[in-house]
């Protein structure tokens, strides 16, 4: 089975979730001047991790719906409507709350953000797939056994 | 509809399977082998691709459940400390399988002489050998000779690389005094029989796109097929059918249409995996055999055991080899047998396994709170990347009659089999020895310099090794196929899978399911005047 096969159709999440999670993916992993990277929210990595949610999305929304509830038991409104600080305010309870669900976009986060070219090139990683070009791995030094050998034999009679 | 009958039936082209019908095929007998899944086609294995990583946890996925491809059944293993892992295509789980390939020890062989536990196998290291020398060939290991853990063997080519991570471990156990080698495993650091070498790619258990590590649609299968051996994929076995003489006749199968089909056979062999053929033999009920086939030691399913994994890796303040290089590098024989001053009986190897992948490295320190959220992720994720390295240390699980496999009363495949159900607890002396595995590990790891550990015990998702539930013996009372893997009850039927494992030993253990497929095969050829006597 091709991935291809396994992707819905249909986008699972509406405006409201999609705008929520792009703020959970960019508090996670913010661009960093520094580091020469994007943001998780960053439109091709974010669309990368939209791809994922259609395929699993029963954890993505269950966490959402978890977020929204955070925000109206708090300021009696959804998420979008707060103001910057509430927002983060409310992101930081939600991530200490560690709701299993958030491992799913923790997850499908670090899967599309780690394959994306710019953050590649920051970690100084060619941006390719492994095959066909390999990689090199040092032989290391055999005699580093001598101390093994010298002990003798350990294997049990049986 | 039914077909021409065979002389051999094998059912399942995974480890054993191909190695059976490989050895079967110099008798020229009209063999055939049913397997439920696809040919894989290597060129679209997750290495070749950007989302290599990312296909690791969907369609690639260790879990049959959690892949559920077309070609899978669902596993209940909900009532598990440990989740079951496997693959379903010609190859069967070699195609994900880390190519760990050590063999068993002699003392293996002898539990429950030497150390009261378990039961001693009705047969022996020396027996085994020649086929275990065999299986190195077919399988091309690589390894060095001369390690002092075990009675002299030849490896058949050069040993994997030590890279950073395999030297500075090494340097840890010389530290402490203890015994490491260069890991066996069943990847070609060489050329060898049209495959070509690795290069180190790091992800074979999500498939090698290179060819280089030996899963046996590319090591076994195509020298079984020249010779004449016929498989057919996408065909699921549903039962296995007896005549009124008690003796298998066949089996039902569904084709890749969907259509049900009886296929008439001489002698049937399963190689379905521990968890596959005891569920096959309990589905086959019949008037003669009310509890399943083979079963009348009601031995079919129990004693399940998938050895107990801790996972202990250490970060390190210096670069090291990431997920470069494949996952097998050099093993431990320290604490192998029996030391009962340690709390437990039996012992476990540990398994060094380099590093991991970008995402892995994202993945390990976002859950485990290491790589905060925020500005300060990116300074964190460096710390970690290419600097986790470690080890496994895969313990001995002892045969125990309540862990099992039974049919599922609910859940079923898409044809309507129903599924397997696990129910696994871990023993005491499993805990004891995993706790103790941590500690030592942690020991190693902080004289090689790790800064800091992290450990998983058991690892909840390694139930990759699936032995027990058909065991082999002298007494039919107390096995299900006799010392040469023929059902006690039926005398065409035999079993070569890891279902027929006494013990499990500390080891992985597809070298050891092979040379037992080989030997059996080895029985039969022997004995053909006389096979059903
Ligand atoms: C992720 C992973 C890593 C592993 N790493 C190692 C390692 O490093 N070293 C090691 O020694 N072992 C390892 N193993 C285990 C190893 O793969 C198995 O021990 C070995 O493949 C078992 O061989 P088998 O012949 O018993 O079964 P399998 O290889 O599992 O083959 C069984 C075959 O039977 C087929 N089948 C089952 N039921 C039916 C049916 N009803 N009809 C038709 N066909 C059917 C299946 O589709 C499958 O192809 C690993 C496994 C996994 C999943
Ligand atoms: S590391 Fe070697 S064996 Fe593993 S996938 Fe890559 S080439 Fe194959």
């Amino acid at each position: 089975m091709s991935q291809e096969s396994m992707i819905a159709t249909d986008n699972p999440l509406d405006a409201d979730q999609e705008s929520a999670l792009a703020a959970i993916v960019g508090a996670m992993i913010p661009a960093s001047d520094e580091y020469s990277v994007p943001s998780a929210a960053d439109p091709t990595i974010f669309a990368d991790i939209l791809t994922l949610v259609k395929r699993h999305p029963e954890p993505v929304i269950e966490a959402l719906e978890a977020l929204e509830a955070l925000a109206n038991s708090r300021h009696s409104t959804g998420f979008n409507a707060l103001d910057d600080e509430a927002k983060a305010a409310t992101l930081e309870t939600f991530r200490q709350s560690a709701t299993p669900h958030l491992r799913a976009i923790v997850s499908m986060t670090a899967q599309c953000y780690y394959r994306d070219d710019r953050v590649m090139a920051s970690l100084g990683m060619e941006p390719r797939p492994p095959f066909p070009k390999g990689f090199e791995v040092e032989q290391g030094d055999l005699s580093l056994l001598d101390p093994v050998r010298a002990r003798g034999r350990i294997w049990r009679e049986a | 509809m039914a077909e021409q009958p065979v002389d051999v039936l094998i059912i399942g082209a995974g480890a054993s399977g191909a190695a059976v019908a490989w050895s079967l095929a110099d008798t020229r007998m009209h063999i055939v082998c049913l397997e439920q899944g696809d040919w894989m086609n290597p060129a679209e294995y997750p290495s070749s691709g950007r989302d290599w990583e990312s296909r690791a946890f969907g369609d690639m996925a260790i879990s049959p459940n959690r892949r559920g491809r077309p070609t899978d059944y669902p596993v209940n293993d909900s009532n598990s400390p440990i989740a079951v892992a496997n693959f379903n295509a010609v190859g069967g789980s070699t195609i994900l399988y880390a190519g760990h390939f050590p063999r068993f020890h002699p003392s293996d062989f002898r539990v429950a002489s030497l150390d009261g536990v378990g039961d001693d196998w009705p047969l022996d290291y020396e027996t085994l050998e020649p086929f275990y020398a065999e299986d190195d060939r077919m399988t091309g290991v690589s390894g060095l000779s001369g390690d002092p853990a075990y009675p002299a063997k030849q490896s058949v080519l050069p040993p994997v690389p030590l890279g950073k991570s395999g030297d500075k471990l090494a340097r840890g156990f010389n530290d402490l005094g203890w015994h490491w080698w260069p890991s066996d495993t069943a990847v070609a650091t060489a050329l060898h029989d049209g495959r070509d070498q690795c290069i180190n790619l790091g992800a074979c258990t999500s498939g090698c796109a290179q060819g280089a590590k030996a899963s046996t649609d590319i090591t076994y299968w195509p020298h079984a097929m020249r010779a004449g051996v016929e498989v057919r994929t996408r065909c699921r076995v549903r039962e296995i059918a007896v005549n009124d003489d008690g003796m298998a006749s066949g089996v039902w199968y569904y084709d890749a249409d969907g259509e049900e089909r009886f296929q008439a056979a001489e002698v049937v062999v399963m190689a379905c995996n521990g968890v596959g053929t005891p569920r096959i033999l309990l589905n086959s009920t019949s008037e003669q055999f009310p509890d399943g086939l083979a079963n009348s030691s009601g031995l079919v399913g129990k004693n399940l055991m998938f050895h107990p994994y801790a996972s202990i890796q250490g970060i390190f303040e210096e670069e090291l080899d990431g997920f470069r290089g494949p996952g097998v590098c050099i093993w431990s024989k320290e604490f192998y047998e029996t030391d009962e001053s340690r709390g437990f009986v039996r012992g476990f190897t540990y398994e060094i396994n380099r590093g991991r992948g970008p995402v892995a490295t994202a993945m390990t320190g976002m859950m485990s709170g290491r790589i905060p959220w925020g500005a300060e992720h990116h300074r964190a994720y460096r710390d970690l990347f290419c600097r986790i390295t470690g080890m496994v240390a895969i313990c001995e699980d002892l045969p125990e009659e309540h862990n099992r496999v039974t049919l599922d009363p609910e859940l079923t495949d898409i044809h309507g089999i129903p599924a397997p159900k696990i129910d696994y607890t871990l023993s005491d002396n499993s805990r004891r020895m995993l706790d103790f595995a941590v500690e030592r590990a942690s020991e190693v790891l902080r004289a090689a310099g790790a800064t800091d550990i992290i450990s998983e015990s058991p690892i909840a998702a390694g139930g990759w090794h699936l032995m027990g539930t058909a065991r082999m013996g002298k007494d039919p009372a107390k096995s299900v196929v006799n010392e040469w893997g023929r059902s006690h009850d039926v005398k065409n039927l035999f079993v070569v899978d890891g279902s027929i494992f006494v013990t499990s030993a500390g080891v992985n253990p597809t070298r050891t399911i092979q040379a037992l497929a080989l030997y059996i095969a080895d029985q039969i050829k022997k004995r053909l005047a006389n096979l059903f006597d």
